[in-house]
């Protein structure tokens, strides 16, 4: 019978396998990366003690901003001492619960909302009543709340309440001036490209400019809408234009076919709209729109510009009292902070549903 | 005949696509035209009743406000018109310095994320998730702090290279002496361009016909360099600098770059390079990988597989985002605003602020960035087919 020869499992060189061989192969393969990698550790290891001494071991957590200013480290004071400006801004201090039980609920509903199966009537009712409680909280007159007027509010809630409207009210109208782009009648279809490339092509500091000093010039005499609602309504035609685009580039991706067969089964435009081809192609665009809508979010702080008190501006008045001078980079830190995990959080969410998607596509391309 | 006269009588005008297709573009129109004319009518009257002038009058008129800084020469006595000149060429300084800049730093980033360096490549991704996600309005405002809170007073200005200097009031460098000489360099320079350009189309020409190669690179960083040094010499290489001195309490000679230019720049060209890292990122990786594998296997090495085979095909890729984050520099340079940069927003808002002129005002700003960004995309639309496949 053929004989079994024991034949020795020959092992790799230790260099290649394991901690080593990792090393070798993602820091130092070839000359010019093992100089990168020494450069860029000599860099980590003379910058990284210096931030942490600066951040956590000399800095300052609890006090006021005369001993902020001894301090050799940083002064998260500046943000400790002044949270409840900083996050409410000018909202009546006994009210400030108010704004906060609505961003919680606001918070937990997106939280909720996130799984698409979980999309049917009864969540949308919820959320019809969730929007009138978090309203009521704002504006208060009803069940003994004291009202609020809108140029109080500010802060944090102003953020959220501008970008989240702002992403609401702006898709369905992108949606439908993508479709009046590519309808087949020239004059609506003219007027939605002007719209759209007009738009796209000045920035949204004017069209903010438009809202605060040349929009109330618009209105018949005596008629005035606050400021906070003029920014909004900015921000949404702005914001419009950007989706448009994007659902353009999704209806163009449709087939051909499903309009053809759509119109066969006797759908009128609204019905072929509505049933085939909106479904299928805001699916696609997924992505970009999350991305556009990121950029919505972040586009909030402009209103900084037109003397609105979001988040960004809350703390620059905090930096502007005399106390407090002098510890921007504290402050904003701490705001970019909030930003980035609004932000990063829904970009891990596009993240998701792109493999979701693809996920369902799959069986689909291979029957 | 027959059915068909039936069918006829039995369709109402209403029931019929194009009638509906002109009745709906119809109502369409009037309710546009009708919104438009009552807002215009109440502009009218409002404008009446504050008595506010309407036109362009005011361009002749007085400005009255001193602006910052300014690349043509300006004072408060001068008209409107030109302080909102002084605006657009100020805008188109930032706008022109900062798309170079920062398509140069996000092609390095791209490139860095997608290094066999685990270091470099994890330096890039967070670079691009850091500054994406953050509001370049805050990152104005972070750099601009920078300025007025961290950097020391002109006495004790940081000394990075000898001759600069960092401190609150910007950055001072040495700029040559004015001397005649330089003049003629700069004429050399650019006439080092041309010829170089020439010699190129010569060289593509010959190695099409022959085949053989010329060492361009080498021969046109020789041209470069040398006519520009020989020129220097021959009008007798002046080396006489204008260094920045500490004088009382500034600097005195040299250039000095505003804080508020500085902050805007630095914010400008940090963002958008984040994004167009990941547009370069995703235009190397849509070229197949055996292109890189064929490319080394005819023996090139790895940075020649880059120039010469992956970006001239990535950039088909790249070039239609990059146009649209370029534009976007443009329109975010109206940021300036914020940080009291004089742009052109700002100047034209000053002007609104003066004169009440709202409409005129906001209308000149959309003109102004209308014009940009079609000037902007016309040029990377010629661009983008000139590096269009040529297909045979």
């Amino acid at each position: 019978m053929a004989e079994t020869t024991q034949i020795e499992e020959i092992k790799p060189p230790i260099t290649d396998v394991g901690v080593i061989g990792w090393l070798r192969q993602h820091l130092f393969n070839g000359l010019f990366n093992s100089i990168a990698t020494l450069l860029i550790l000599g860099f980590l290891v003379r910058v990284i003690p210096q931030f942490i001494q600066w951040a956590f071991i000399d800095s300052v957590w609890f006090t006021s901003g005369q001993e902020c200013h001894q301090a050799e480290g940083a002064c998260w004071s500046v943000i400790t001492q002044n949270i409840r400006f900083t996050i409410f801004g000018y909202f009546p201090y006994e009210h400030q619960w108010r704004p906060l039980v609505a961003m919680i609920i606001l918070v937990g509903m997106l939280i909720y909302s996130r799984e698409w199966d979980r999309w049917n009537k009864r969540l949308g009712y919820v959320w019809i009543f969730a929007l009138f409680v978090m309203g009521l909280l704002m504006k208060g007159g009803l069940f003994g709340l004291v009202p609020v007027e809108s140029t109080k509010w500010s802060g944090l809630p102003l953020t959220l309440l501008l970008s989240f409207f702002g992403i609401l009210a702006s898709y369905p109208l992108g949606v439908m001036l993508a479709l009046g782009r590519q309808s087949q009648m020239p004059i609506i279809k003219s007027l939605c490209v002007v719209y759209i490339e007009m738009i796209r092509g000045v920035p949204l500091i004017t069209m903010l400019f438009m809202s605060s000093v040349m929009f109330p010039l618009f209105l018949p005499e005596g008629v005035t809408i606050d400021k906070v609602l003029r920014a909004q309504a900015a921000i949404i035609l702005f914001t419009a234009a950007y989706i448009a685009e994007v659902v353009r580039g999704g209806l163009q991706a449709m087939d051909r076919g499903q309009y053809e067969a759509a119109e066969s089964l006797g759908l009128n435009y609204f019905q072929m709209m509505r049933m085939i081809i909106l479904p299928q192609a805001l699916k696609i665009v997924i992505p970009p729109t999350v991305g556009i809508l990121i950029s919505a979010f972040k586009d909030t702080s402009l209103v900084v510009i037109i003397a609105l008190y979001d988040i960004l501006n809350t703390t620059k008045s905090v930096l502007s009292e005399p106390e407090w001078t002098g510890f921007s980079t504290e402050a904003y830190i701490f705001i970019a902070m909030i930003f980035y995990v609004c932000c990063f959080s829904m970009s891990q969410y596009s993240r998701r549903i792109e493999k979701q998607l693809e996920y369902k596509h799959t069986p689909n391309q291979e029957s | 005949m027959a059915s068909e006269q039936t069918n006829n009588a039995k369709t109402y005008f209403w029931n019929d696509e194009k009638t509906r297709a002109i009745i709906y573009q119809i109502v369409t129109a009037a309710f546009v035209a009708f919104i438009g004319y009552y807002l215009i009518s109440n502009v009218q009257t409002n404008m009446e009743k504050q008595s506010i002038a309407s036109g362009f009058g005011f361009i002749e008129k007085e400005a009255a406000f001193e602006i910052g800084e300014s690349l043509v020469e300006y004072s408060a006595a001068d008209t409107y018109g030109r302080a909102l000149l002084v605006g657009v060429l100020n805008t188109l300084k930032v706008s022109l310095v900062g798309m170079i800049l920062t398509t140069i730093l996000g092609t390095i980033i791209g490139v860095c994320t997608l290094s066999s360096n685990w270091l470099i490549s994890k330096f890039g991704t967070m670079y691009v998730e850091l500054f994406q996600n953050i509001p370049v309005l805050l990152q104005l405002f972070f750099f601009y702090a920078l300025f007025y809170e961290i950097f020391p007073a002109p006495r004790q200005a940081l000394n990075p290279v000898t001759g600069v200097f960092i401190t609150n009031r910007g950055i001072d460098f040495p700029v040559p002496a004015p001397d005649p000489a330089w003049g003629y360099v700069g004429l050399a320079f650019v006439a080092a361009c041309i010829v170089i350009w020439l010699v190129n189309r010569w060289a593509v020409k010959r190695q099409e016909r022959s085949g053989q190669q010329f060492p361009t690179f080498w021969v046109g960083l020789g041209i470069l360099l040398g006519l520009p040094l020989l020129t220097w010499i021959l009008n007798g290489a002046p080396t006489q600098m204008d260094v920045p001195v500490l004088k009382g309490f500034n600097f005195q000679g040299g250039r000095n770059i505003s804080p508020e230019f500085s902050a805007l720049l630095i914010g400008l060209v940090l963002y958008t390079a984040s994004f167009i890292a990941q547009i370069v990122r995703a235009g190397i990786q849509s070229i197949s990988h055996g292109q890189t594998e064929a490319a080394m296997s005819i023996g090139l090495k790895p940075g020649m597989v880059l120039k010469l085979v992956i970006f001239p095909q990535a950039l088909r890729v790249i070039v239609p985002p990059l146009t649209s984050q370029l534009l976007n520099l443009t329109k975010n340079s109206s940021l300036a605003v914020a940080i009291g940069y004089p742009d052109f927003v700002q100047v034209a808002g000053t002007t609104i602020n003066q004169t009440g002129q709202a409409v005129e005002g906001v209308a000149m700003m959309m003109v102004v960035y209308l014009t940009f960004s079609l000037l902007t995309s016309a040029f990377m639309n010629w661009y983008n087919k000139k590096i269009k496949i040529v297909e045979r």
